[in-house]
């Protein structure tokens, strides 16, 4: 029943569906940077084009789940296989989202654009730079099924929960001090939040890397620091 | 609840020379759907003949180890073999009906056994058909030979066979093999059913059909045992890797 000719034809579906994941997640990527830079440097035409390019990010995430659905109909995957192609599905749709993050950091950018910004954009431009790190090494690890360097995007997140807290406590304090920033602080906090979150989904992607070579589950936070304890 | 009916402990199975099975152990719950799967000459057929002793036709067939059916060893000396093909009942690949009627065919095992009344040979009959999901289509000509019947009704036929004697344990070679996908989803259907009363012991070719049947399910290669887990398990995250390799279809 299963000749070597559909095993390669398996294999070559597959690395369709894989090709197009790898290419989705480019464009998300390019979407989040794209969009911290417009905000950075003020560029409503580049935010622009970050929100007109959403679309062909939805629709390649649902090609993707389409051409899932048509894989598992046709080769009735089973083990590696079939946890491979699920996962290819939670994956562009997590890939999806950092694309929604990109637009509506693109909206804020547009909407800041004519304001003086209350503080310099530093850290903000950073986190960017970290989860463009993590989604580096997230694809690279998914196109290589390599363990090892999906477990390195779990100790990263870290550092992006790290920036929006310092980021949060910065503008609360400015905030604090003269209520007119309150709007565009507000704003910049949600931003943040937005890249904080696109650390999340990477950190599941990278999660899905481990569970289609090994069949389990890891869970990143045995990969990162313990919680504090706030409330001692 | 899963209880153990059925033991196997360092079963080896020796044709002549050639060394079938090599140290297989495994446990069969009561009332669940085992499945076997395996490439060809993996020894799952043999296996599933050691478990009612049909390799005894075979010449220079040799077993060591144990089974044990409800804690007794079926091959000790005391094993009454033909009471035990009745509690351990078997399914072809190929249906082979007797060359008699519908009812006769059914009846045989239990006027082999002794049986005689009429009314109640009419009630086994009927229940046994009832049981093989056949009833509907044979009611009305139960007197009729049953190789006139289709491949997927013959097969069914068997099966009613098989369960006339009110087996514990009903062990199926390969079952769907020889049939349309439409009297194969039939016979999936009955399987399903028949764990309500009976333990099933199958052996199927198609992955997906043990992946739908299914409660466990064994992988045999080259006469071992490699892995036995629930099929849900097997299925999406094996243990093994060869089983891995199988299952993906990888082997040559």
């Amino acid at each position: 029943m299963n000749t070597i000719n559909t095993r390669a034809s398996l294999e070559e579906s597959y690395n369709e569906v894989k090709r197009k994941v790898l290419k989705l997640g480019k464009m998300a990527g390019e979407a989040l940077s794209k969009s911290v830079w417009s905000l950075k440097n003020k560029d409503s035409e580049l935010a622009k084009t970050v929100i007109e390019m959403d679309d062909s990010i939805d629709s390649l995430r649902y090609e993707i789940e389409n051409d899932c659905l048509k894989f598992i109909a046709r080769f009735q995957p089973f083990g590696e296989d079939l946890r491979a192609v699920s996962s290819c599905m939670y994956m562009a749709s997590d890939l999806e989202r950092l694309g929604d993050y990109g637009t509506s950091i693109s909206k804020t950018a547009i909407r800041l654009s004519e304001e003086e910004y209350i503080k310099p954009l530093i850290d903000i431009p950073r986190m960017n730079d970290v989860v463009k790190v993590m989604l580096d090494k997230s694809l690279e690890a998914f196109d290589r099924r390599d363990i090892d360097l999906a477990k390195t995007v779990f100790a990263m997140d870290d550092q992006v929960d790290d920036l929006e807290t310092q980021i949060l406590r910065e503008l609360v304090l400015m905030m604090i001090e003269r209520s007119s920033r309150i709007e565009q602080g507000s704003e910049l906090f949600l931003v943040a939040r937005s890249l904080e979150r696109a650390g999340d989904h990477i950190t599941n992607i990278a999660e899905r890397i481990l569970y289609i070579s090994t069949g389990e589950f890891a869970s990143a936070s045995k990969f990162r620091r313990p919680i504090e304890r706030k409330f001692d | 609840m899963t209880d153990i009916q059925l033991k196997v402990k360092d079963l080896n199975l020796y044709y002549g020379e050639n060394h079938v099975l090599q140290d297989v152990s495994l446990e069969i719950f009561r009332k669940k759907v085992t499945a076997l799967i395996g490439p060809s000459g993996c020894g799952k057929s043999s296996f599933l003949r050691c478990l009612n002793r049909m390799n005894d036709f075979i010449r220079g067939a040799g077993v060591k180890g144990l089974i044990e059916l409800e804690g007794k060893n079926i091959y000790s000396k005391n094993t009454d073999v033909i009471s035990l093909r009745r509690n351990v009942g078997m399914v072809f690949q190929k249906p082979n009906p007797f060359p008699m009627s519908i009812y006769d065919n059914v009846a045989y095992g239990p006027r082999l056994h002794g049986i005689r009344n009429k009314e109640k040979l009419d009630e086994i009959v009927e229940d046994s058909i009832k049981g093989a999901a056949l009833w509907e289509e044979v009611k009305d000509k139960l007197s009729s030979s049953g190789l006139g019947l289709s491949g997927g009704q013959q097969q069914r036929l068997c099966i009613a066979r098989a369960i006339a004697t009110q087996p514990e344990i009903v062990l199926m070679d390969e079952p769907t093999s020889a049939l349309d996908p439409l009297a194969t989803a039939k016979i999936e259907e009955l399987i399903r059913q028949l764990k309500e009363d009976f333990t099933v012991i199958i052996v199927t070719h198609n992955m997906q059909q043990a992946a739908r049947i299914s409660d466990y399910t064994a992988f045999f290669l080259l006469g071992e045992l490699v892995e036995c887990g629930l099929t849900t398990d097997i299925f999406t995250s094996p243990s093994d890797k060869r089983t891995e390799d199988y299952i993906t279809g990888r082997f040559g």
